[in-house]
């Protein structure tokens, strides 16, 4: 069972990518469970078609701690388990130590003791406390991605997060796959990633294009693959799947320093210009 | 004191009142006291640490050592890494334990410190030492979960197959006195089993005045015998709440067969026990044993008039009251209440498989619950004899019931950390001092023609 957890800066499509990318891994076969690790409950909602998931910790605070795994985890696009940890209202709370209570209660109901492929933790935002690094603690996620495009607070937040798998690679045994670079279409950015990714000692694992066709499926509640499932942008989530099945190189990053990394920038962002 | 109790009982969800329990780390700390050289550490603020020495002092009377992270307002915000690498540095020059046990707090849980990754980043660790660890936010649980979270840590950080048999057993004792431990190595000697025992607080918090302060008492198992204890032919849990993880842990570690068991309190459940040993070691049960058992079956039959048909309601951790009220239906007494703080859904299956053994068909058993409502259910349906920690007092106080001080924690009475409730001889126990507490009540309501100089 490979159990990898997606990171990248909030708003870069994260979610978006990890259901896109886990449907071209089911729609191979894989069996495959995505646990939602944001408090706002929207890491499975293209592939069960709408918000129809009760999060763990609503189940939590409404039934007790007397709940069964089918009450959290439900089965959507193919066959893929999904379950949300949700967490507390904006304002109240912690939501960090909700992921950790979630993770524990999955672990309790027996939820990885399936034959599964595939975990995927779709963690929100920035790695901002030690709740939120829980899916990458105590040997649970092995390898992570970072969704990252070619703007600078993208890649600022990639190389944050590199800071926090560094610190955890060297007890933990967590490592880097890549950095999956998922479009903006802003200036030079397939050799910015590239380069980004390199200067971290990694790889640029695959170039997401930006379609419009990806804003239409989610209006519609599903993943291009389930919504349109011949089209070029259902074939690049499929090469992604297939990117990441294949995957060999997990390392341990070297994030760099901010002067180098604005000095990327001025490299790559501006060349051509 | 408490006349106020309202008679009704209401369902309450978010409260909980006189609760029978209490946090996690206390029983962390607790199991942590029972390795020999050991320095049970509070990771967290320093009111934590207080208080659990505190609560562990009042019980057995003895100076409960400890040390903590001391977290400030930045410890919170960037996370307590720095005060625990500080703290073992400390810990290891000034105090200098073998182990050093580490147990996590509400705040350095809500924060998410990962203390794992903490411990393998410490540099300044001496050549055979060691730092463990467990995670005990006390918002989970009880004392009974930090008691068998610690003790699974042992068993995780260090037992190991070797691949050579030591041919002893390996017991694992739940959440009991001193005096318990002491009774239960007691009996494997008198069976001739030879055995290993972790965690074992005898020695540590009973251990004799000498006139020169020890840090470290000569009690405790040591760090070989926690390694070798994978070794063990097998492993015998006793107390299916406190321990049965960690047997099964140890089981699965070093492939042996494992046995669990509830605490033996009273007659049966010390059969069951003896006759477990002899199942697993062959050895036959030696005359003492069955001496000791025939001294408990004549006092139970000498005694029979005054505890005959007495109803019971019985308080505190799961394998405890699940012991006392096998025992007390033994007698032929009729437990009708049993409650524990503990969140432990198999205690309510254990309770009325225990009632209907013993054809109690109005029996009322309950987990996660507190003394609060105990009291209020006492007031519809009185009972002869209240058994439990010190925190019943003021209800058998205000009910006048007769009230036996049995199980954890006591905190007005001496001697109790010393002296086992589990065996025949600990059976012996319970029932003089049951006897004592029924027989004082009746005397002290007899009319003068009917106190009597021979009962």
């Amino acid at each position: 069972m490979r159990q990898v957890a997606i990171y990248g800066k909030g708003g870069i499509g994260k979610s978006t990518t990890t259901q896109n990318l886990t449907a071209g891994l089911g729609e191979m076969g894989k069996k495959i469970m995505v646990v939602g690790c944001d408090p706002k409950a929207d890491s499975t909602r293209l592939l069960l078609g709408g918000l129809a998931q009760k999060t763990v910790l609503d189940t939590l605070r409404e039934e007790g701690e007397d709940i069964e795994l089918d009450y959290i985890m439900k089965k959507g696009f193919a066959n893929i388990r999904c379950v949300e940890s949700g967490g507390p209202e904006p304002g109240v709370g912690c939501a960090g130590r909700g992921i950790i209570t979630s993770i524990g209660m999955l672990e309790q109901l027996g939820a990885y003791e399936a034959d599964l492929d595939y975990v995927f933790y779709d963690v929100l935002g920035d790695v901002v406390c030690g709740g939120f690094a829980m899916p990458i603690r105590e040997g649970k996620a092995r390898e992570i991605y970072i969704v990252a495009s070619g703007e600078l607070m993208a890649m600022y937040a990639a190389n944050n997060i590199s800071k926090g798998i560094q610190k955890y690679a060297n007890t933990g045994g967590v490592r880097l796959g890549g950095i999956i670079c998922n479009s903006r279409k802003v200036d030079g950015e397939k050799d910015l990633i590239r380069a980004f990714a390199k200067e971290l000692g990694s790889q640029m694992i695959y170039f997401v294009p930006r379609d419009n066709l990806v804003q239409r499926a989610e209006i519609n509640k599903k993943t291009v693959i389930d919504y349109d499932e011949k089209s070029a942008q259902a074939e690049e989530y499929r090469m992604l799947a297939k990117a990441i099945d294949g995957n060999d190189m997990f390392v341990i990053p070297q994030p760099m320093k901010q002067e180098r990394l604005e000095q990327l920038m001025m490299e790559f962002g501006m060349a051509g210009i | 004191m408490l006349e106020l109790t309202p008679n009704e009982y209401k369902e309450r969800k978010a409260l909980r009142i006189n609760p029978a329990k209490t946090c996690q780390p206390v029983g962390a700390m607790y199991a942590a006291l029972g390795i020999y050289e050991c320095m049970p550490h509070s990771h967290g603020s320093q009111g934590c640490c207080s208080y659990h020495r505190t609560f562990l002092t009042r019980h057995f009377k003895d100076p409960v050592m400890a040390t903590t992270s001391s977290f400030t307002e930045g410890s919170s915000v960037f996370g307590g890494g720095s005060n625990l690498k500080t703290a073992v540095k400390n810990i290891f020059e000034i105090y200098k334990p073998r182990v050093i046990a580490v147990h996590t707090t509400c705040l350095s849980e809500t924060i998410g410190d990962d203390i794992p990754t903490i411990i393998g980043q410490l540099e300044n660790v001496p050549e055979g030492k060691y730092v463990i660890h467990t995670n005990t936010p006390s918002y989970v649980g009880s004392h009974i979960t930090g008691y068998s979270n610690m003790v699974k840590s042992m068993v995780k950080y260090f037992s190991k197959n070797t691949g050579v048999s030591n041919g002893k057993i390996c017991v694992i004792p739940g959440f009991v006195n001193p005096g318990d431990m002491r009774e239960i190595k007691r009996i494997l000697k008198q069976m001739g089993v030879p055995f290993i025992m972790f965690p074992d607080t005898s020695g540590v918090l009973d251990s004799p005045m000498t006139g020169k302060f020890e840090m470290y008492p000569k009690g405790g198992a040591t760090v070989e015998e926690m390694q070798d204890a994978g070794n063990s032919s097998c492993v015998l849990g006793l107390g299916e709440t406190a321990v049965s993880a960690a047997a099964r842990l140890l089981g699965k570690q070093c492939k042996i067969k494992e046995h669990i068991l509830g605490l033996p309190i009273g007659i049966e459940a010390t059969d069951d026990f003896i006759l477990k040993l002899t199942e697993i070691t062959g050895k036959p049960v030696p005359e003492e044993i069955e001496e000791e058992r025939g001294q408990l079956v004549d006092i139970m039959i000498d005694a029979h008039p005054y505890y005959d048909k007495k109803t019971a309601a019985i308080y505190g951790d799961p394998d405890t009251v699940l012991g006392l009220a096998e025992f007390c239906f033994s007698l032929g007494m009729i437990p009708k209440f049993l409650i524990t703080g503990t969140p432990d859904p198999s205690f309510e299956i254990k309770g009325k498989e225990l009632f209907d053994k013993f054809g109690a068909k109005d029996g009322f058993v309950k987990h996660s619950a507190d003394l609060f409502e105990l009291h209020q259910r006492l007031k519809s349906d009185k009972v002869d004899l209240l058994i439990g920690g010190t925190h019943g007092k003021q209800i058998a106080r205000a009910e006048n019931i007769p009230f036996l001080r049995m199980g954890f924690p006591i905190l007005d009475r001496y001697v109790h950390p010393y002296m086992p409730m589990v065996g025949y001889r600990g059976a012996m126990r319970i029932l003089e001092l049951l006897l004592n507490v029924l027989m004082d009540k009746r005397e002290a309501d007899a009319a003068d023609e009917d106190f009597e100089l021979v009962m």
